[in-house]
């Protein structure tokens, strides 16, 4: 038994030495896509990755209270920032993805602005606050005029996630959702791709944890992640790539949808 | 503290308030059902109200969120008696409350009136008095402070709640943002001085409510 045990320790400490465990604390939003990504990069590299998904809000708080993850996948540029300001990353934030915002009624064939400015049952968002699909989806009726009359109607959820499933379990007949939530169920139609003015650039960044033991690698996934083959999943998967999303837009066919 | 913080606590309250009314209610039957009930199929009730103590809120929170759909009959029928969805209003919560505190009424009722003299009972229905009169006279006097302890169990339990109102509650000011909430929302929005004074007031309530049921407890005993 003892030598079992020796040979058990000798043969898991040998692998530990090889592969080395990424953990990743990713924004609710791009837990799909980071999942593909996190494959292929295991396939390739022999490293594992861990991902753990929350609201940006609560992913910040934890890292900043010290949890212990090599890299933070943000859904926006403010939180990387602060962290950042405070000596806790290593490196520069990058941005790895836009992200953009629709307006979802599932169930209805044709998604209009009229739609939106006539709805008056519960709409679902993620929270302003905290969340920046929710700050976004406040902007877009802020900017169409339509917030003061709206905002009785709101059901926030605490992350994009949670605003997603309001309506997707038809609880909240509409909502705001992220483009991606849509692509990772192949939905069709019943929603409205939100103009790009109506928003500010939902810009997110990533960067490496200083507190980090496995800097070096986490650096790897993010160059990984930056790779050209990897941004056009990011794409498919309903974002604008990390590249100029000005220039990408002329690319991304999804453009012209908006009416 | 804020406008909201107040709110919470009003919405708070009046959850918690609403929520143990309907469980004397509807424990005390079914406490005294359970208490004088021999058959094999008692454990199988037993466990069903006690469920909510061992299962994750998220459990709940998710068949709740999914019955709530107007999409599925039970939010269906909601929706066709009342004209409003159950899931993001008052009464939702309410109805999910009742659900999640009620083993903490519930249990103390049965073991009280497992423990109750029963000879009473029959001396009084002996004397002619009838169900509701025996509940009264004979039952009430003897349960009381197990009735209060579960009141007082229930009405904590639900101001405890998070989990659930999280899943199903949709966050909004003076009709589902309880006092727990606020508290997260105030975290996530790094606002830690109100966090701080939410939290602390939240600590103090449990303390100062168990310390007084703990007491009424000792003197039951003595």
């Amino acid at each position: 038994m003892r030598r079992f045990l020796a040979a058990f320790i000798v043969v898991f400490t040998a692998t530990a030495a090889q592969a080395d465990t990424l953990r990743v604390a990713v924004s609710a939003n791009f837990r799909q896509v980071a999942e593909i990504l996190a494959t292929e990069f295991e396939e390739q590299t022999g490293h594992t990755v861990t991902l753990s998904s929350g609201s940006t809000g609560a992913l910040y708080n934890q890292i900043s209270y010290g949890a212990p993850f090599d890299v933070f996948l943000s859904a926006d540029s403010r939180r990387p920032e602060m962290l950042a300001e405070t000596g806790r990353v290593s490196g520069k934030p990058v941005t790895y993805a836009f992200g953009r915002l629709v307006f979802w009624q599932p169930g209805s064939t044709e998604v209009t602005y009229k739609t939106l400015s006539g709805w008056n049952e519960k709409l679902a968002m993620a929270n302003p606050d905290t969340a920046p699909y929710g700050l976004a989806a406040r902007q877009v009726l802020e900017n169409l005029g339509l917030w003061e009359k709206k905002k009785s109607l709101v059901v926030q959820g605490t992350s994009i996630q949670q605003a997603w499933q309001y309506v997707a379990t038809g609880n909240a007949g509409a909502g705001f959702v992220a483009l991606s939530q849509l692509r990772t169920d192949d939905v069709q139609d019943g929603y409205l791709l939100l103009r790009d003015e109506l928003y500010n650039p939902i810009r997110q960044q990533a960067v490496v944890l200083s507190g980090s033991k496995n800097q070096k690698l986490g650096q790897d996934f993010l160059d990984y992640i930056l790779a050209k083959k990897q941004q056009i999943i990011v794409q498919k998967a309903g974002y604008f790539p990390a590249v100029d999303p000005v220039v990408a837009k002329v690319s991304d066919t999804e453009g012209s949808h908006t009416p | 503290m804020t406008g909201e913080a107040w709110q919470a606590v009003s919405v708070t309250l009046q959850l918690a308030g609403l929520t143990t009314l309907l469980l004397i209610a509807i424990g005390l039957p079914m406490a005294w059902k359970l208490a004088g009930m021999t058959s094999g199929f008692r454990p199988v009730l037993e466990a069903l109200v006690g469920l909510p103590l061992v299962l994750p809120p998220t459990v709940l929170g998710f068949y709740l969120l999914v019955a709530f759909s107007p999409n599925n009959l039970p939010g269906q029928v909601w929706q066709d008696l009342t004209g409003t969805t159950l899931a993001f209003s008052f009464s939702g919560l309410v109805l999910a409350s009742v659900i999640y505190s009620l083993p903490f009424v519930v249990q103390p009722l049965q073991r009280a009136f497992e423990q109750l003299d029963r000879g009473l009972l029959e001396a009084a229905s002996s004397l002619g008095a009838g169900p509701i009169d025996r509940f009264f006279s004979v039952v009430l006097p003897q349960t009381f402070r197990p009735l209060l302890l579960a009141a007082c169990l229930g009405f904590a339990h639900t101001v405890g709640e998070f989990g659930v109102v999280l899943m199903i509650g949709g966050n909004i000011p003076g009709e589902t943002q309880v006092l727990s909430i606020a508290l997260y929302d105030a975290v996530e929005t790094q606002d830690f001085a109100s966090a701080h004074t939410m939290a602390a007031g939240l600590m103090l309530f449990a303390l100062v409510l168990l310390i007084a049921l703990y007491s009424l407890d000792r003197k039951g005993h003595r």
